[in-house]
């Protein structure tokens, strides 16, 4: 399968089975848009009727070349990978990465938020040390021989119960070296209570954190209020400036959340740049249709105009000297995932868990409260091993409407949780964020080739 | 000047055989 399109000036021809992407000009464009359908003849007279400066001579070398790259497996490639996606499911499970829940509670009151202002749907609760110290020896026990393990401190808030957090990860790092692992923590957090205390050691231990602000004030502040009501905005905000000037080069991502009243997001983007912030992510708020700020399709077109302008915002500002990144926009197209990563999609429900305070396990985050995905606890286990089998088939080879999809092995099929809070099923299509993420694909890789024109590298 | 320019990507097939290691970062 090949996908074909137009954007920013590039003309752009993707493979869908090899990963292999060419910029083209106009007369190859046509060329590879007809080969499959049309005779060599058919292709000639038409291209030559369109291009009088193009010979039939010319249009014979072009055919040429789409040939050898048919032949080298570079177009019109088959997708030969089904195979792999059964022997996956059958691997022995082993899990490296938890969503560590240390608080259901929050200092924020957020219209939109899936958790439910932090207690997804049940009691205010902390957990305790001894329930996180037994979580992390649970994913140390059930890593195999994985080496690289990652945990997030997620809530709530989970500063809520910074104490706790200190403390496991003081016992992770006491326990890597016996153990012959690597713990990647993470943090994710609103920011009301960052202080230095806070900063120095998220800096110190915490190889990225996540900075939750929509945007501009009135758009941030419309959701993102206290729990007494007030915009959280000029609470944060100098909060985040500090913190983010003192983590120097380490990573982290200012994350907001777009809604129906924002699509317009670009906007807020500009003004966490003029905030000073540069590794940035805006996502699409996921919510069910009836709420009076959920996306609509009449936003879709613009949502689809401001992914462009924000493609072109990344080009403008890089030729300024003052380049910035969105996780989205984030392709390595050379070192990137190879296809078992590709095909077996997040990993949640199999090597990715979260659990709660008080030490349930859950496919994800999006899933806790949810007793039907209830799949265990840390203490003894998965005992719903038929979640986690439903989960390891869960990619983009489990749905239909994938087969004739583009951007399949740059999704895997997408977000289980979002398929099913959309359709009730997690192999369904939450067809929406497949309009999206595609677009978001589009731009990224026209991002990639305009790198590639202005350098001049090619293969 | 080429009419097709082909980027560098890496070789999806060739990654049945030298992927799957699993160290890689959950999405």
């Amino acid at each position: 399968m090949t996908h074909l399109y137009k954007l920013n000036g590039y003309n752009i021809v993707l493979d869908t089975a090899s990963g292999s992407v060419h910029s083209v000009d106009d007369v190859a464009y046509d060329a590879i848009s007809m080969y499959n359908d049309c005779s060599k003849q058919q292709i000639a007279e038409f291209i030559t009727s369109k291009y009088p400066d193009v010979s039939e001579a010319d249009v014979e070398d072009v055919l040429a070349d789409v040939a050898e790259l048919k032949a080298d497996g570079k177009l019109f490639s088959e997708d030969k990978y089904k195979p792999n996606v059964d022997a996956l499911a059958k691997r022995d499970p082993v899990i490296k990465a938890l969503c560590l829940h240390v608080a259901h509670t929050c200092n924020l009151d957020c219209a939109y938020c899936f958790a439910a202002q932090g207690k997804y749907h049940g009691q205010r609760v902390l957990m305790s040390y001894e329930v996180g110290k037994r979580a992390l020896d649970f994913l140390v026990e059930n890593s195999g021989t994985r080496h690289n393990l990652e945990v997030d401190f997620f809530g709530g808030e989970p500063l809520m119960n910074f104490d706790v957090v200190k403390r496991l990860v003081a016992y992770a790092r006491s326990i890597e070296g016996e153990r012959g692992k690597r713990f990647r923590f993470t943090l994710t957090t609103n920011g009301m209570l960052l202080d230095d205390d806070v900063i120095d050691f998220a800096n110190r231990e915490m190889d990225n954190v996540v900075l939750s602000l929509d945007g501009r004030k009135e758009v941030n502040d419309r959701f993102r209020k206290t729990v007494g009501g007030v915009g959280s905005y000029d609470i944060i905000v100098p909060k985040f400036q500090k913190f983010v000037k003192a983590r120097g080069d380490k990573s982290y991502y200012m994350r907001g959340t777009f809604t129906h009243n924002n699509v317009d997001f670009t906007n807020d983007i500009q003004t966490m740049l003029d905030l000073g912030f540069d590794q940035l992510s805006m996502e699409p708020v996921v919510c069910p249709p009836s709420d009076p700020y959920a996306l609509t399709e009449e936003d879709k077109p613009e949502l689809f105009r401001q992914y462009e302008r924000l493609a072109q915002m990344m080009i403008e500002r890089k030729t300024q000297g003052k380049p910035f990144t969105f996780y989205h926009y984030m392709l390595d197209l050379e070192a990137g995932p190879c296809i078992y990563k590709r095909i077996s999609g997040c990993g949640s429900g199999t090597e990715y868990l979260a659990v709660t305070p008080t030490g349930e396990l859950y496919p994800c985050h999006q899933f806790v409260g949810n007793k039907d995905y209830l799949m265990g606890d840390i203490y003894e286990g998965i005992k719903r091993a038929d979640i986690r089998d439903k989960f390891k088939r869960c990619n983009a080879y489990s749905r239909k409407e994938c087969e004739d999809c583009w951007a399949r092995l740059y999704c895997s099929g997408g977000c289980a949780a979002n398929a099913y809070n959309a359709t009730g099923d997690i192999n369904g299509v939450y067809g929406y964020g497949c309009d999206l993420f595609r677009k978001r694909i589009e731009c990224a890789i026209m991002l990639k080739v305009d790198e590639y024109a202005k350098s001049g590298q090619k293969e | 000047m080429k009419r097709i320019v082909t980027l560098k990507t890496r070789d999806l097939d060739a990654s049945r055989n030298n992927g799957g290691c699993g160290e890689c970062q959950t999405s």
